[in-house]
């Protein structure tokens, strides 16, 4: 079947299934809506939130990361998996037994303050928002590379997909939704892995094969690289060749990648749409094991990105260097087919600049295009070889004289966005059409699970805790005058407009997308994590000191966030040299010395708060949650 | 159950949360990022070992955690009859 019925046929086929789940599971009272009415098997429920987790930044991204930073890229790895360790021993089973909805339920409920319930529920909606943006736009670039729908159609549909789960089957659908999207998740990555991993290295399982031997050999540019030379060593050659730095030694600094992989540790640890996972399961036991379940499940992918990782960067070069670009994307190379190449192309994300007007394609270190940040601002017109014009500056045919002895004399000359490696990487290898066409599927599945369970957790925030819990609630019970059936409905009517604003943010896509990732995680860490072990695993924590602590780490990790990447602080005046997606690592010892500080020279929090964190810490008793 | 065996399991729970802690932090913390330049003059097939556990092995040992901690605490839980 030709590529574009197979990849429609393929999407087609996964949406019907969402939809038939959603309707299959629809909830019918809020504890079903907001935690799926507490009964979810813990291997079930670590699927889902495996779904949940992996994104479009773990599914689309992260590949792309870890090839172009090579070893540095591990902080993203062990960042986004080591926190599970953290809730699976300090966070999950506490909030398990406290047995209620939400984040912001713990939260005002263990520090007695609707003070500090809103400020939870303020953070839960920034965090997820910045979050659901990124989700947007992924579903867009898979819509518009493979459908070839407009991108604003593309999300117009997933916004209807989604709206259809998320609005009729709350948590319940949602967690079965996501079941079916880790599954077709994990089946798009894994085949073309594989494929790529006989390829490249001659063995099945990708996670071992990149530490196996090239069957083939290649010029770099420079020097023939052997067959039989270790993939990692061929990289490590053929990158120093053409002036990247080592593919397998570190360069950040170990200062930078530690505060970057603690504050993406903890900052898993404390994103309220993870820990609302483990509301959902029936004991305090289930809690645990369902943390470790769904790192089995995270870690399927996440222990093949790295060598995924690795194959693209030597099929970049290998299929890259001194190729004739006309002949390249005409498909006239046998066994090197450059359509790829022109469809990326097409969709702006890789750019072709004949320096040296050889009509051959140059990959080395250094920009190939002048100004914008190295990214080709396309114009009108085709180049000598058909290329795309651009209308960045015109650089000098020669690059600078440094740029020269780098890189052994070969000048850059394409542009590609690290956001296509993994989509495009089957297409580059020349894998079979129906494998490039489950890429697709599995793209959406990562965007639209991971969006699904931010809507949810946005909609629980204010219907819950906005309106029952702060704004409805009667002053002489202190309990929510809502009725069960007004919170659902009002739940939905807050999931409509979430999806609504979702779809703003993925059509009219705020400049900085990628930067507020930073956020989410720096937010995360210094706001939810410590607030949450504090009130567990320290009884004298007090409303005081939480209230201080929460509001000194997010005050301190949002501004130093926007003055360093929104004001254009300058690199020089780091704290501690401290980029700014590691700050919420110091954020977080803020709020931890402030707290406890703080703590002490208030009074202690009444005795049946101490009760309450008596209670929580023993596993027995844990009911299905409660109102 | 009463005041001091509550504190006795609660002790016996951090102290196994300290200890796993400690192998979390070498594994990833010390050997991904503290000294993997010291650890990459070992290599195994071509992997060099400090790469390799940033990119793969500590996520294995975090996985070994997770399970090793989860049935503990089912034992301890047993121990002291607060089992659900």
């Amino acid at each position: 079947m030709e590529l574009q019925s197979l990849i429609y046929l393929f999407v087609g086929v996964s949406f019907a299934l969402y939809i038939g789940i959603a309707i299959w599971s629809r909830a019918g009272t809020t504890k079903e809506f907001y935690i799926a009415g507490g009964g979810v098997h813990p291997i079930v429920n670590g699927m889902a939130t495996g779904a949940d987790w992996m994104s479009a930044a773990s599914f689309i991204s992260l590949a792309g990361i870890v090839s172009l930073k090579g070893s540095d890229g591990g902080a993203y790895l062990m960042g986004w998996t080591g926190g599970y360790v953290l809730l699976a021993m300090l966070l999950a089973p506490y909030l398990r037994k406290f047995g209620k909805f939400t984040v912001p339920d713990f939260v005002g409920d263990r520090y007695y303050s609707d003070f500090a319930r809103t400020v939870a529920v303020i953070c839960v909606i920034f965090i997820s928002f910045t979050y659901v943006a990124g989700q947007m736009r992924g579903v867009g670039i898979v819509f518009s590379r493979f459908l070839q729908v407009d991108v604003n159609m593309g999300i117009y549909i997933g916004m209807g997909i989604v709206f259809i789960y998320a609005v009729l089957g709350g948590m319940k659908g949602v967690t079965y939704t996501q079941v079916a999207q880790y599954c077709v998740m994990i089946f798009a990555f894994t085949v073309p892995a594989i494929f790529l991993s006989l390829q490249v290295t001659e063995t099945f399982l990708p996670q071992i094969g990149f530490g196996g031997t090239i069957p083939f050999q290649f010029d770099d540019g420079i020097r023939m690289i052997d067959s039989g030379t270790y993939l990692l060593h061929a990289l490590d050659t053929s990158m120093t060749d053409l002036g990247f730095s080592m593919y397998t030694e570190s360069h950040a600094g170990t200062w930078n990648v530690f505060m970057l992989t603690t504050a993406l540790m903890l900052g898993t640890a404390g994103l309220p749409h993870v820990i609302v996972r483990f509301f959902t399961t029936p004991t305090v036991k289930g809690a645990r094991i369902s943390a470790g379940w769904a790192l089995v499940f995270i870690a399927i992918l996440y222990t093949q990105i790295p060598a995924v990782a690795s194959f693209a960067r030597i099929n970049l070069i290998k299929n890259l260097q001194n190729v004739d670009y006309a002949k390249f994307v005409d498909g006239q190379i046998a066994g090197n087919d450059g359509h790829w190449f022109k469809n990326w192309e097409s969709s702006g994300l890789i750019g072709w600049n004949d320096r040296n007007g050889d009509g051959k394609i140059q990959f080395a270190s250094g920009k190939a295009f002048e100004g914008g940040k190295g990214k080709p601002k396309f114009a009108e017109g085709n180049g000598a070889s058909g290329e795309r014009m651009t209308s960045n500056p015109m650089p000098s045919h020669t690059a600078s004289a440094e740029d020269m002895r780098a890189n052994g004399k070969i000048i850059n000359e394409i542009y590609i966005d690290r956001d296509i490696i993994v989509l495009a990487n089957p297409e580059i290898a020349g894998l079979p059409n129906w494998v490039i066409a489950i890429i697709a599927a599995g793209g959406l599945a990562a965007a639209l699970s991971t969006a699904a369970g931010l809507l949810l957790v946005i909609s629980t925030s204010i219907s819950h805790d906005l309106l029952g819990n702060v704004l409805m609630k009667d002053p002489k019970t202190g309990k929510s005058t809502l009725s069960e059936k007004a919170e659902l409905l009002s739940a939905r009517a807050a999931a409509v407009v979430a999806i609504l604003v979702a779809g703003y943010l993925g059509i009219h896509p705020p400049g900085f997308v990628a930067q507020v990732v930073a956020f989410a995680f720096g937010l995360a860490a210094a706001s939810f994590f410590p607030v949450i072990i504090l009130g567990i695993f320290y009884k004298r924590m007090n409303k005081e000191g939480a209230i201080a602590g929460m509001l000194s780490g997010l005050i301190f990790t949002f501004s130093y966030i926007i003055y360093f990447v929104f004001m254009g602080g300058d690199k020089a005046d780091y704290l501690w040299g401290i980029a700014p997606t590691g700050i919420g690592t110091i954020g977080m010892f803020l709020h931890f010395i402030v707290a406890i500080v703080v703590s002490k020279f208030t009074p202690p929090p009444p005795q049946e708060i101490q009760d309450l964190v008596e209670n929580i810490r023993i596993p027995r008793g844990a009911g299905t949650a409660t109102h | 159950m009463n005041k001091e065996a509550a504190e006795a399991y609660w002790k016996e729970n951090i102290s196994l949360i300290l200890k796993l802690l400690v192998i979390w932090f070498v594994v990833s913390y010390g050997c991904g990022i503290i000294f993997i330049d010291e650890l990459n003059a070992i290599t195994f097939g071509g992997f060099k070992l400090g790469f390799w556990f940033a990119q793969q092995g500590a996520i294995y040992v975090f996985l070994v955690l997770i399970f090793v901690y989860a049935k503990k605490m089912e034992a301890l839980e047993e121990k002291y009859d607060i089992h659900e």
